[in-house]
């Protein structure tokens, strides 16, 4: 029982205690870069998330095989074909994401999230609680960075997943849509995270 | 915790091993996705083919010209469209760097009278919410069918007759620019196109 517990606690914390965005502001190239719409939040997320949870069962697995001196490079290694593998399936199968996301699809390998969770977590637990510990990770993960484009497209171009509920004339604040939009919305959803968040635990 | 003992023989072997398994996946998934991938971009470019022609029954992708001009370090795309044998138009890939952050790409359907059938944007990295709704409606219906001969192609602000967007002047004129380089290139070529199908 206490087992089944830990780890829903284990799969929770990724998404409310230790969110990699708004609690511990880890990963904020792509979480600034590519949020100018709630869609392409939405699929760097996605992606992050697999790879997130790839990279952490490999880790998980291997774990014992790899010297200790040299894990950080193998590590590396894991991560990086995993990204490479997402970057050429959405360029195959997702071209209008891969387009909107460019280079940020392969600066995955550099997102400190993947690697913090492979070094922290992956690398000492064993291969379930590893794989729950990405899932709410990448979760987490993926709320975040939707919600956040959500916010700076509704308030940069008066639209939601590409509808727009506004006319087509109507003036929208364009300061979102671009990069100190991002900082903005992220220093508000941040705080009004932590407000709502230290209530509740 | 068992730790493997980091000797020099054991890091060599444990990374090769780790890199051999990569290579082979990625060259497996590589092999998978090729022909996807090279499916899909020709889909959008048949797709953007199909915006900007006449009806044509050819098919213009095959029939790809590069020409050679002296205002691009590159060859220009030329696909002409033909229906019943007939010369119907081309669309010619316009290019400039002028953007607001630099290469802006667009494909221009013109009918063989040099008049402008549709234009797509292809390919532009301008600032979001500014410069990138020249991909919209509002922006690019005020082109089609004009003929640059009676046209001044050059935003208002510089005395043409183009409606520039709004904060986006140096977009428009980039548009402007690749529009008319297409446009240039056309009727330099198209004496030879409508000849070569007969």
């Amino acid at each position: 029982m206490a087992e089944i517990l830990n780890q829903k606690q284990n799969f929770l914390k990724g998404i409310v205690k230790e969110n990699p965005i708004f609690v511990m502001l880890l990963g904020m190239c792509p979480t600034l870069g590519v949020t100018s719409s709630a869609f392409n939040g939405l699929g760097m997320g996605v992606a992050t998330m697999f790879v997130l949870i790839m990279s952490n069962l490999v880790v998980s697995l291997v774990k014992n095989q790899i010297p200790a001196k040299v894990r950080i490079p193998a590590f590396i290694i894991i991560i990086a074909s995993f990204v490479t593998i997402v970057e050429m399936i959405l360029e195959a199968f997702v071209p209008f994401l891969y387009e909107q996301l460019g280079i940020f699809i392969p600066l995955i390998v550099v997102n400190c999230i993947i690697l913090g969770r492979a070094e922290a977590f992956a690398s000492k637990n064993n291969v379930i609680s590893s794989i729950i510990d990405a899932i709410g990770m990448g979760l987490g993960f993926v709320l975040a960075l939707t919600v956040l484009g959500a916010v700076r497209e509704i308030l940069g171009s008066g639209s939601l997943f590409g509808f727009k509920f506004v006319s087509e004339d109507a003036s929208t604040f364009i300061l979102f849509i671009l990069p100190p939009g991002a900082f903005i919305a992220l220093a508000y959803l941040t705080v009004l995270f932590n407000k709502i968040t230290s209530k509740t635990t | 915790m068992s730790k493997k003992e980091s000797t020099f023989f054991g890091m060599l072997v444990s990374l090769l091993v780790i890199t051999l398994i990569s290579g082979l996946a990625l060259g497996y998934v590589n092999d998978l996705t090729i022909g996807p991938k090279a499916k899909a971009k020709l889909e959008q470019k048949v797709n953007a083919l199909k915006l900007v022609l006449p009806t044509f029954d050819n098919n213009p992708v095959e029939d790809k010209k590069l020409v050679k001009s002296d205002k691009v370090t590159d060859s220009v795309e030329v696909y002409p469209a033909y229906l019943n044998n007939e010369f119907v138009g081309a669309a010619l890939v316009g290019t400039t760097d002028k953007g607001f952050s630099g290469l802006v790409r667009i494909m221009i359907g013109f009918k063989p009278s040099g008049e402008i059938e549709n234009v797509v944007v292809l390919e532009q990295k301008e600032t979001p919410g500014l410069g990138t709704k020249m991909k919209e409606e509002k922006f690019i219906q005020q082109f089609r069918g004009i003929n640059i001969n009676t046209f001044n192609l050059k935003v208002k602000k510089d005395g043409g007759d183009v409606d520039a967007l709004t904060g986006a002047t140096i977009s428009s004129r980039a548009f402007c620019d690749a529009t008319q380089m297409a446009y240039d290139e056309f009727i330099r070529n198209n004496g030879s196109l409508i000849e070569s199908k007969n």
